[in-house]
């Protein structure tokens, strides 16, 4: 009659722990999908050629969010420009070449604690660094990105530099070649997968990045040149966003953006695993 | 005829541990020598410390005097990369590139600044011959080498070493990944190039020694105990310890 009851009570209490799992995942999806559809619903309709190919005019009140996507690739173009060599310097210096453990290990816990950090306080430092410098810019929103992401390329690349197999190196400095000549031959080609990785990672951080660039690079819509758009000011399609929605009550330009931010983003990470499965293909070879 | 590699008196640390003690060899020009011993005597990194490799590991400390063709190889003037060139290496692990079979050949000649394509096709052709691979793959050259077999890409790595032109082939248990068929390949190759080269190898495997060697050195935790003439060392040893390890009473 106890042992009856014992059973019953765990039984009903599997069955209650089940029922909050699936009601979690159930609740999880629900909305993941929820806030999918209803931006690329509230979005797509909004999604012109007129919008994509125009700029915006205060005299027609028409608005067209051209500049916002050429500042967006001016600025993506610019970051990884600067911030793959030094990733991927920093990277290879710490695995390669440096010899003090405990240098090493202060500087990765550096780059640690650097990519936890707010992006708005990046935003205050590039300000103060850059803009208060060189104006309110692009460029100055791109150094500010620069910082942000270093540490992302530095891990990934060096993550993938210590897969790199340690008898290749072996076998090259066995036939004589040198420090340089075995990072750069035998080092380096291995190490491509971890930087491919880290840029897409970088791209998706930049698209996604608002705060930062409110303090830097500003929030001009003029369709301008690679060279004349870094030197002006100019907003990315994520501060073009904000602007719309929060300062000018557009709001289906600002879903029409979110909905070409929201599929950028997912092309990003299906590119990401696709290139992720190449090259796990690859070593298994 | 005078030894091509000399060691006086060598001894060897990692850090605290000292792997090697007093080590006294004499090294004769196109000839195999053979090291053996129960595993962690030493011997590989006694092989290591003929060409250098050890430098990439931190904290090792030698002392003592080790002449190749006369010269300190430790001495300050001395270029390791020459070092290496002269004195190759190749692994226990076969370690081809990720690159094709050309590339992988044809790295320590562009290495060392051949840059001519002729002339880098005919060095090529020639340490693969010499390695006893030409005939199987002269006709995918431009393939991806790490989709050789391991005794092919063993015979790879002997090829990408002699593509240098060394004078001495140091070998660390060569044929120990390998199945009993690419095993004796390698034997028959080595054999071979003994008129050419002097050859210096690691075996685990006393059987090998015999078949090819033409000298043996005996290690034990870290000691030099015998080396004498293959056939001295397994007819009359002259130390006890050594017969001990021959007769398979340990190790
Ligand atoms: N990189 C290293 N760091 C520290 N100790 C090592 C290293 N390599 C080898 N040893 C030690 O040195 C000794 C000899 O090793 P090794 O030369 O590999 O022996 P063998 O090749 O005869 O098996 C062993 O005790 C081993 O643990
Ligand atoms: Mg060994």
């Amino acid at each position: 009659m106890l042992k009856q009851l014992f059973l019953n009570k765990r039984k009903s209490f599997e069955v209650f722990t089940k029922a909050i799992m699936y009601l979690s995942v159930g609740l999880t999806a629900a909305l993941v999908l929820f806030l999918l559809l209803y931006i690329l619903i509230c979005g797509i309709p909004n999604i012109t050629p007129e919008l994509l190919m125009s700029k915006p005019s205060y005299l027609t009140e028409k608005i067209g969010i051209l500049p916002d996507i050429l500042n967006t690739l001016y600025i993506v173009f610019a970051t990884l420009l600067l911030v793959l060599p030094l990733g991927v310097g920093a990277a290879v210096y710490l695995t390669e070449y440096a010899t003090s453990k405990k240098m090493v290990s202060i500087i990765e816990y550096a780059a640690e604690a650097l990519s936890g950090i707010p992006s708005i306080i990046y935003g205050l430092v590039g300000m103060l660094l850059f803009s208060n410098h060189m104006g309110t810019c692009l460029m100055a929103g791109a150094l500010t990105l620069v910082i942000m992401n270093l540490p992302t390329i530095m891990r990934t690349t060096q993550e993938s530099l210590k897969t790199v197999p340690q008898s290749y190196r072996e076998g090259a400095f066995g036939l004589g070649a040198g420090k340089w000549r075995v990072v750069r031959t035998v080092v380096l080609p291995g190490c491509v997968d971890g930087v491919i990785t880290g840029c897409i990672l970088s791209v998706g951080r930049i698209l996604g990045e608002s705060a930062a660039l409110l303090f830097t690079a500003g929030f001009a819509h003029a369709v301008n040149g690679l060279v004349d758009g870094l030197a002006a000011p100019g907003a990315t399609l994520t501060v073009a966003l904000y602007v719309y929605a929060k300062e000018q009550g557009e709001f289906g330009v600002a879903f029409a953006i979110a909905a070409i931010l929201m599929l950028l983003t997912l092309l990003i990470n299906f590119a990401a695993t696709l290139v992720q499965r190449h090259f796990a293909k690859r070593r298994s070879i | 005829m005078s030894s091509i590699i000399s060691v006086k008196d060598m001894c060897l640390w990692y850090g605290e541990h000292q792997a090697l003690k007093n080590v006294n060899i004499e090294i004769m020009p196109k000839s195999i020598t053979a090291f053996i011993g129960p595993s962690g005597c030493g011997k590989s990194t006694f092989l290591k410390t003929l060409n250098r490799m050890n430098d990439l590991i931190p904290g090792v400390k030698i002392t003592g005097d080790v002449r190749y063709e006369g010269t300190d190889i430790f001495a300050k003037e001395v270029d390791v990369n020459n070092l290496r060139k002269e004195i190759g290496m190749v692994f226990q692990k076969p370690n081809p590139f990720p690159m094709s079979i050309y590339d992988n050949v044809a790295y320590g000649p562009r290495t060392h600044g051949i840059t001519n394509k002729v002339k880098l096709d005919e060095i090529v052709e020639r340490a693969l011959r010499d390695a006893a691979i030409w005939d199987e793959v002269k006709d995918r050259l431009k393939k991806n080498a790490l989709g050789m077999s391991g005794g092919q890409q063993q015979r790879l790595c002997i090829a990408r070493a002699l593509a240098v032109q060394p004078k001495v082939l140091l070998m660390d248990e060569p044929t120990s990944a390998l199945d009993p068929i690419s095993t004796s390949r390698i034997e028959e190759l080595v054999m071979e190039l003994k008129e050419n080269y002097t050859i210096v190898m690691v075996t685990h495997n006393m059987q090998q020694a015999v078949r090819v060697s033409d000298y043996t050195a005996f290690f034990l935790l870290g000691e030099l105990v015998e080396f004498d003439k293959t056939d001295n060392i397994f007819s009359t040893p002259g130390d006890k310890r050594t017969e001990d390890y021959i007769t398979g009473r340990f190790g």
